[in-house]
């Protein structure tokens, strides 16, 4: 037997490709010749191979070796490949059982001691690969085992080394499937901000509560050293629990960003990212020759929290507009199209000034500072945003006062109680949350009565509302209602969601 | 006599000529104008002269000679025209008399539209550029309630209680006069250029002492304060910090002998810590603008001033949180501790009475009343 052929599979963005490695041995000049249209990092794995398969105690004759991963027309990358080119090498030799492979997916990376060493994207691999009946069994790396055997109805093997691989595949050793724990028996506590800890601030907690409940995207307005951040950094505490469903998705784009813990590979808390102001458009929305997700990919199904907002380059903003709508972010090169997901919840901070301190007489900075300072943010991004609140300055009672505010737990009882009052409302759409809700959804679900209709167009008038602001506030009124329970939106309702409104830019400083 | 006009007509290019050479004060301009008979024979001025005179330095000698090099002379008072500045020299019978009066009145005026009549009294509003809601509401009633019973407004257009006072008096059908720091030509503030229109619409004036095209310098907005307070009868100051641009207009105000009001304000506001020092330095107290006319023997209007709104109509939830909202921003924290209401219920309390027509919020989250 001088042929063989392992399956492994390359990461394209978030999808799989499956990739053919052949290696093909006869008699000529001792040669290791790849091919495929290989990267670098691809075409060293010959040396890791040889290197490796020698440490491992097996023997490597000098024989021409011809190695292809195909499809040849797909760019591959990583070191992925070097444990099946290893293993079709051996096969081809002869030193393990090709039929043994046959039916078998192996990915990992070589070390030159024989060790086999974590790769990402195993998570994407595997739900791809269970999808496919040809494949029995994966070989995976050790450290990726429990990630790989989030998926279920595949067999997973983690293997330490090239050694242990080969003695597995030859039948000498039995290896354990991984043992799928049915939930995370360790429970991790993790130590976060609660809202109990915030001193005062009910404007802030009360439209964070509101924002959390459907969905919507928050601005905090307040003076440096109020307390946005904080308010921001409690919100992960307050999030509603994640699904299954979900929580295989934001882990598996962790995955593809090698950002798992190798022991709870699963995540099951919704992320809150924080990103400073100095942050490149490719870094927020994922980027380079080859895709890698962004930001906004890794907040997925969490909180995306920007601080300091009108500090963000402009041209970092305004892409972060089609994936608000759009709840993903589509990358295009000349090669391919990336889609990433990219359903996370805006939450933004920003002083009311340049000095921070406008409206209170102290403040220092001209109209025209203001004007430049909030001319940053465009309208269209501002139009973006359901709420906006004020975070008043801490004050001196509220610091040193014992009693303790509500805690996130009493808080998040509530937002889950308002959750599920809209799936139960949007059962048979794609609606999520209210912040989804289309002008024409609202018409269907957000029906308001005479009295509401009287109230909403005396608001039209005296405040200047836009059609965008309008339809902003009726999707808040109704996140207000369901945490409410009720059934309708009434006036207090819809007069509090005004109360939260973005102000539109031109009425921002009235003269 | 047509040829007389004509002769007059002739001289106003070089009189515009010698107004506008820069660096050389009015005094030394009036002193060598009032040597020499006219402007024209300053034109023609020989050199040799030039350096005989005895009230000139070497530095004016100087600025004297360069400025005779233009030749173009003609032209620019032909633009004055063009752009419908009238050009009032102090020797011109319609110059205020008043300003006459000051030690260094102005040589002459440049204006756009008209200028304060010389009978009936004249009110100037001044005050701090940033001010509070408090200053703006104030600002606005003496500006419209003075304007309403004839009295003329003066004050700079400048942001805040200039403009403000200004906005009043167009808003009582007055007529008000600016006075800039810059050519009449050019609208500073910018944003103020609704104001600059209705201001001339209504039959007021722009006035400057700075030939047309000055740009606005902060070196020659103090000394356009002595214009203000020159051309009024009193000066008003409605909120000043302690040390302020208002505070030298008053202080200028009380040299030239003109009436000095000042506003009080709450002693911890910063921006009423100057007009609170200017009373306590003996400055009239300014509470209504009917004491104001009282004083003057105006007759004030039959007060159609507006009544403060029916309050029946608000609901005891909505009372309670009105009666804590003033004219100075207050957020819904301090607002919902004031009231020991609920955010949630607070908020919808604010929002009906901003549709009400109550309060207005000025900052996101920050409201104050509107009576």
């Amino acid at each position: 037997m001088s042929f063989s052929k392992v399956l492994s599979a390359a990461v394209k963005g978030m999808d799989i490709e499956f990739v053919y490695v052949e290696a093909d041995v006869s008699n000529g000049l001792p040669v290791f010749n790849m091919v495929g249209y290989l990267s670098s990092e691809v075409k060293e794995a010959g040396e890791r191979v040889r290197t490796a398969v020698r440490n491992s105690g097996l023997d490597f004759p000098a024989k021409r070796v011809v190695i292809n991963l195909s499809p040849a027309t797909l760019k591959k990358r990583g070191a992925s490949f070097d444990l099946p080119i290893a293993l079709a090498v051996l096969a081809a030799l002869g030193q393990i059982p090709a039929e043994r492979l046959r039916g078998s997916l192996a990915i990992g990376e070589l070390g030159l001691d024989g060790s086999v060493r974590k790769v990402p994207g195993i998570l994407p691999i595997m739900m791809e690969a269970s999808k496919e009946n040809h494949v029995a069994c994966c070989i995976v790396p050790k450290e990726n085992a429990a990630e790989a055997a989030l998926v279920e109805n595949i067999s997973v093997v983690g293997v330490e080394s090239l050694e242990q691989a080969v003695l597995f595949l030859r039948g000498k050793i039995q290896l354990k499937e991984v043992c799928r724990k049915k939930k995370n028996s360790r429970v991790h506590i993790v130590q976060e901000p609660d809202f109990a800890d915030i001193c005062g601030q009910e404007n802030v907690k009360r439209a964070a509560e509101i924002a959390v409940a459907g969905g919507h995207n928050l601005l905090l307005i307040g003076p440096p050293g109020s307390g946005k951040t904080m308010a921001a950094k409690c919100l992960p505490g307050i999030l509603p629990p994640v699904s299954r469903e979900e929580s295989m998705e934001i882990t598996k784009i962790y995955s593809v960003m090698g950002m798992l813990d190798e022991n709870t590979p699963l995540i099951t808390r919704r992320p809150f990212r924080e990103v400073h102001h100095t942050a490149t458009r490719a870094a927020l929305t994922g980027g380079g020759l080859v895709p890698r997700p962004g930001e906004i990919s890794l907040a997925h199904g969490g909180v995306l929290f920007l601080d300091e907002l009108p500090e963000f380059r402009k041209s970092v903003l305004e892409v972060l507009r089609q994936p608000l709508e759009s709840r993903m972010i589509q990358i295009s090169r000349a090669h391919g199209k990336y889609s990433f997901p990219a359903g996370f919840m805006l939450v933004a901070a920003m002083n009311p000034c340049p000095c921070g301190r406008f409206p209170a007489p102290e403040c220092v900075c001209t109209p025209a500072q203001i004007q430049g300072y909030l001319g940053k943010i465009s309208q269209p991004f501002l139009d973006r945003i359901d709420l906006c609140a004020e975070a008043s300055r801490v004050k001196y009672e509220d610091l040193s006062a014992k009693k303790r505010g509500e805690d996130s737990a009493e808080i998040r009882r509530r937002v889950c109680r308002a959750r599920k009052i809209q799936q139960d409302r949007y059962k048979k759409t794609e609606i999520r949350v209210n912040a989804e809700l289309g002008s024409r959804e609202l018409k269907k679900f957000c029906e308001l009565g005479s009295d509401e209709q009287k109230l909403m167009s005396q608001a039209f008038s005296i405040l200047n509302l836009t059609a965008r602001a309008y339809h902003r506030i009726i999707r808040t009124a109704r996140t207000i209602a369901d945490l409410d329970g009720a059934e309708q939106i009434r006036t207090e309702h819809l007069n509090e969601a005004i109360g939260y409104r973005v102000v539109d830019k031109r009425y921002w400083r009235q003269q | 006599m047509e040829k007389r006009e004509e002769q007059r007509t002739a001289d106003r290019k070089y009189e515009y000529w010698f107004a506008g050479i820069k660096n050389l004060s009015s005094r030394k301009k009036y002193m060598l104008r009032e040597h020499m008979k006219s402007a024209r024979a300053v034109y023609y001025i020989e050199e040799t002269k030039i350096n005989k005179l005895p009230f000139l330095n070497d530095r004016e000698k100087k600025i004297l000679i360069e400025s005779k090099q233009d030749k173009n002379i003609e032209d620019a008072y032909k633009k004055l025209e063009e752009k419908e500045i009238r050009f009032i020299p102090w020797f011109s019978p319609e110059y205020p008399e008043r300003l006459l009066e000051l030690p260094d009145f102005p040589y002459a005026l440049y204006v756009k539209g008209s200028l304060p009549s010389p009978e009936g009294k004249k009110a100037a509003i001044v005050g701090a550029r940033k001010c509070t809601p408090y200053g703006e509401k104030y600002a606005l009633e003496f500006g419209c309630e003075l304007a309403r019973a004839g009295v003329e407004i003066i004050s700079g257009l400048a942001r805040g209680i200039d403009g403000m006072g200004q906005r009043g008096a167009l808003t009582g059908r007055g007529k008000t006069f600016a006075v800039l720091g810059c050519g009449v030509d050019i609208c500073y503030p910018r944003e103020h250029i609704g104001l600059y229109m209705d201001i001339l619409e209504q039959g007021g004036g722009i006035i400057s002492e700075l030939v047309p095209g000055t740009p606005p310098l902060a070196q020659n907005f103090p000394a356009r304060n002595r214009i203000i307070s020159g051309l009024a009868d009193a000066v008003l100051v409605i909120e000043a910090r302690e040390r302020s641009g208002s505070l030298i207009t008053a202080d200028q105000a009380l040299e030239q002998g003109r009436d000095v009001f000042a506003l009080p304000g709450p002693v911890n506001s910063p921006l009423s810590a100057g007009c609170n020092l200017l009373i306590r330095q003996g400055a009239g107290l300014l509470l209504t603008p009917e004491m104001l006319l009282e004083e003057w023997n105006l007759s004030c209007p039959d007060a159609a001033r507006k009544e403060l709104k029916n309050k029946k109509k608000l609901e005891s939830q909505e009372k309670l949180v009105y009666s804590r909202i003033g004219l100075y921003p207050k957020n819904v924290d301090q607002l919902a501790e004031e009231t020991e209401m609920e955010v949630r219920e607070l908020m919808a309390q604010l929002v009906s009475l901003e549709l009400k027509g109550y309060i207005r919020e000025i900052s996101k989250n920050y409201y104050i009343t509107i009576q």
